[in-house]
């Protein structure tokens, strides 16, 4: 939801932005006065968005960014409490934070698991998703129910299916470990061993994100006319070339965007690591966004210089990523 | 994906407007001296464990309202390892923070040096203050005032079923090398695992780490004690009774799985304390309540060392009904309430003349923890105190789960007390 409203208003921004450009350069301010009267209800009703957006995103991205560059703390923030009034005493510190993130383990650590997270996750859920889109794509018995019941992870809000999978997996009373019990396997510690409670992450957020994959290259699929599949059949092609130089192809536009946000909702994924592991067992499951959220929230005193540097981190890496990946999407002619 | 977090924020959302609600009911009406009646509303987060504890405590907070008919006390049972980061948030914002707070002996030092909590003497809450243990009252000063008013104290033992014990031919042991031997022969006797030791919560560490006859960290000396030859060898005495197989451990939902293990008489031992044993007795395998065996933690190669816990009530400072929060933080705390406590749930008092009353001091469970509290080791009472925990909690983890070795695991939490503790050895 978030990167749908801060999408739209980067579309909105850079018009406005555009055209305010035109109008510096022109020359006459009646053109202002002209636009600004026959456009008013445009303008008005652009108005509220603007506001609510730079009030709900706009201050908390600018205040963040301030705050990494000082030092502030639980211990050093005004605060006022009853007869306790105590006043700001924290210090601009200017880069030091960010120096100290990226010359220390901790955050390169973190990095890494978080693309090993992100690419896994992204990777598994879109294959997935293709493969189920393109069965239920087929005329089969009782298609709507399939579809019905692949889509049901989406249908469960995200914490319920995680809480979940919290009982699933636990080591003495969860089903998963009396089933392999059933089956003479002794019990996996899903998310008490390091390696174990990374796969256990992963698979959970696959499960949650297959649905949406597949309903998106469903719709794609779609829209691929039938016509190039009977002509291929024709020319004897076979599945695998049809689904290679036809589907592929075809889903070109839809895969690219679908792979764009789940990539960034993935490597932003709060839920699932923190109700189910909380980043745990020490710091294995741990990515960027749950520790930023522990340096604010977890720890004593709360680190709020430290978890915004690395909220400003992530949203570096993350615009920097979405750029590039426009980029080479350009350069392969995709107009997008 | 989007829905989770839409679900996610729409909790949150929720959670905020019913803690404003809270705090909207609060302020109505001071407690006013003039009238000499107090009235309004006392909101309190207890943090005792829901399903035996928090029954008797509600009945205890809400007939407050018989001495005072016109104070409403709202009753917020708030789990125990969520209440520090919500109180914070809340108490920061100043919006949402509940009247009267539960607050863990570690807490109460960090949330006053925040600025957070009224200072209580000479208050209603602190009448009769000389009655209080002087262990339990250590932890509510903070620069020479008193922000708490001691509930409970307790400790850690071991609990042992002694249907277990008796099947396997075995006495409850007095050391870790004991342990062993016992763990062992429960193993072969009967196929259980002989300790349930919780790996997601550092506390259940402590009494390794005295027993070796280390510390985190020695206040008078403002040294960093965490990592020194007592803790590795206590992380490394952890470690082995893991892989020994002496003892189970977890990663998450520690409590909750300890318990229904020792309940179901799946593990033999667990180390606890008074807390736990309401919670307990309600196991099928705990009906008769004489099968629960209890003896003191075991020994490292310094000695026994139980750590000393317990719970403080304390008043936020930014509540709107102060006087009437002071005389229900007196009232909980007075010799009636704990009587009622240790009576119902065994739970430790803080008052000495609580001890002496019959019905406690025929209690067989508080009877075995008191001399553990007379002798438990008590924590360091600084502000910092709260905050020793999250770093250890990490390593300790890490150390159980084979991620990194006893050694660099205590490094690692010495390095970031002393990141923590500006100019501390």
């Amino acid at each position: 939801m978030a990167v749908d409203t801060s999408s739209q208003s980067a579309v909105k921004a850079a018009g406005v932005d555009a055209r305010g450009r035109h109008r510096g350069t022109g020359t006459s301010g009646g053109k202002v006065r002209r636009s600004l009267t026959t456009h008013w209800y445009a303008w008005a009703m652009v108005a509220p968005v603007t506001v609510v957006i730079a009030v709900i995103i706009g201050y908390p991205l600018v205040r963040g960014i301030y705050l990494s560059l000082t030092d502030a703390n639980e211990r050093n923030v005004a605060r006022s409490i009853g007869v306790n009034q105590i006043p700001a005493t924290y210090e601009f510190v200017g880069l030091d934070n960010y120096v100290d993130a990226l010359t220390g383990s901790q955050f390169l650590g973190t990095l890494g698991w978080t693309l090993v997270w992100t690419v896994s996750c992204v990777s598994v859920t879109f294959a997935l998703g293709l493969a189920l889109a393109n069965i239920l794509n087929r005329k089969i018995a009782g298609r709507s129910v399939y579809r019905m019941l692949l889509i049901l992870p989406w249908a469960v809000p995200g914490f319920v299916s995680v809480f979940a999978w919290r009982f699933l997996y636990n080591q003495d009373n969860g089903l998963l470990n009396k089933l392999l019990a059933g089956g003479g396997i002794d019990a996996v510690p899903w998310l008490n061993d390091p390696t174990w409670a990374k796969f256990s992450v992963i698979a959970v957020n696959v499960w949650l994100g297959v649905p949406f994959m597949m309903v998106a290259l469903l719709g794609g699929l779609q829209s691929i006319p039938g016509e190039l599949y009977e002509a291929a059949e024709m020319d004897g092609a076979n599945a695998w070339q049809r689904f290679r130089h036809i589907t592929l192809p075809g889903l070109r536009s839809v895969s690219t965007t679908v792979i764009l946000l789940s990539t960034i909702w993935t490597f932003n994924m709060f839920p699932v690591i923190f109700l189910l592991t909380r980043g745990g067992p020490g710091e294995a499951t741990q990515i960027l966004v749950t520790q930023a959220y522990k340096f604010s929230f977890e720890i004593s005193p709360r680190d709020f210089a430290q978890s915004s540097t690395w909220g400003v981190l992530i949203l570096i890496l993350l615009m920097a990523f979405a750029a590039v990946y426009r980029r080479v999407l350009r350069k392969q002619g995709e107009v997008w | 994906m989007r829905r989770g977090i839409a679900a996610t924020a729409l909790v949150a959302a929720l959670g905020v407007t019913l803690a404003a609600c809270g705090s909207g009911d609060g302020s109505n009406g001071g407690g006013s001296k003039s009238s000499g009646e107090l009235s309004g509303t006392v909101t309190w987060w207890d943090t005792s464990s829901v399903g035996s504890e928090d029954k008797v405590f509600k009945k205890l907070a809400e007939d407050f309202t018989k001495k005072h008919p016109k104070v409403t006390v709202k009753y917020v049972n708030v789990p125990f390892g969520e209440a520090q980061n919500k109180f914070k948030n809340a108490a920061q914002s100043g919006n949402g923070a509940p009247d009267v707070i539960r607050s863990e002996v570690a807490w109460t030092p960090d949330f006053a040096n925040l600025g957070y909590l009224a200072p209580l003497d000479g208050t209603a809450a602190l009448k009769d203050d000389k009655d209080f243990l002087k262990q339990a009252a250590a932890s509510t000063k903070y620069n020479g005032k008193t922000y708490g008013v001691p509930q409970v104290i307790d400790s850690m033992g071991i609990f042992y079923n002694k249907k277990i014990f008796k099947e396997a031919g075995v006495e409850a042991p007095k050391s870790i090398a004991e342990l062993k031997t016992v763990a062992a022969k429960i193993k072969e006797k009967t196929g259980k695992t002989g300790l349930y030791l919780r790996g997601d919560d550092a506390y259940w560490f402590l009494s390794f780490l005295y027993g070796e006859g280390g510390d985190l960290v020695n206040a008078d000396s403002k040294t960093v004690t965490v990592d020194n030859a007592a803790g590795v060898k206590a992380m490394a005495t952890v470690k082995d009774l893991v892989t020994s197989g002496a003892a189970k451990t977890d990663a998450t939902d520690g409590w909750n799985n300890m318990q229904t293990a020792f309940k179901e008489g799946k593990v033999a031992m667990m180390i606890n304390g008074p807390w736990a044993v309401a919670d307990t007795f309600a196991g099928k395998e705990f009906a008769d309540k004489a099968n629960l065996g209890i003896a003191t933690v075991p020994a490292g190669s310094a000695g026994q060392g139980a750590p000393q816990g317990g719970h403080n009530l304390a008043v936020y400072a930014g509540s709107k009904n102060l006087d009437a929060s002071y005389a229900f933080v007196e009232y909980m705390t007075s010799v009636e309430a704990q009587a009622t406590a240790a009576k119902e749930l065994s739970l430790l008092p803080t008052r000495e003349s609580v001890y002496i009353k019959p019905d406690v001091a025929s209690n067989e469970m508080i009877g075995f923890f008191k001399p553990v509290v007379d002798k438990a080791v008590e924590r360091p009472w600084i502000p910092e105190a709260g905050s020793l925990f999250a770093p250890l909690q990490t390593e300790y983890t890490k150390v159980l789960t084979g991620q990194t070795t006893p050694e660099a695991g205590a490094k690692a939490t010495g390095d970031a007390y002393r990141k923590l503790l500006k100019d501390w050895k």
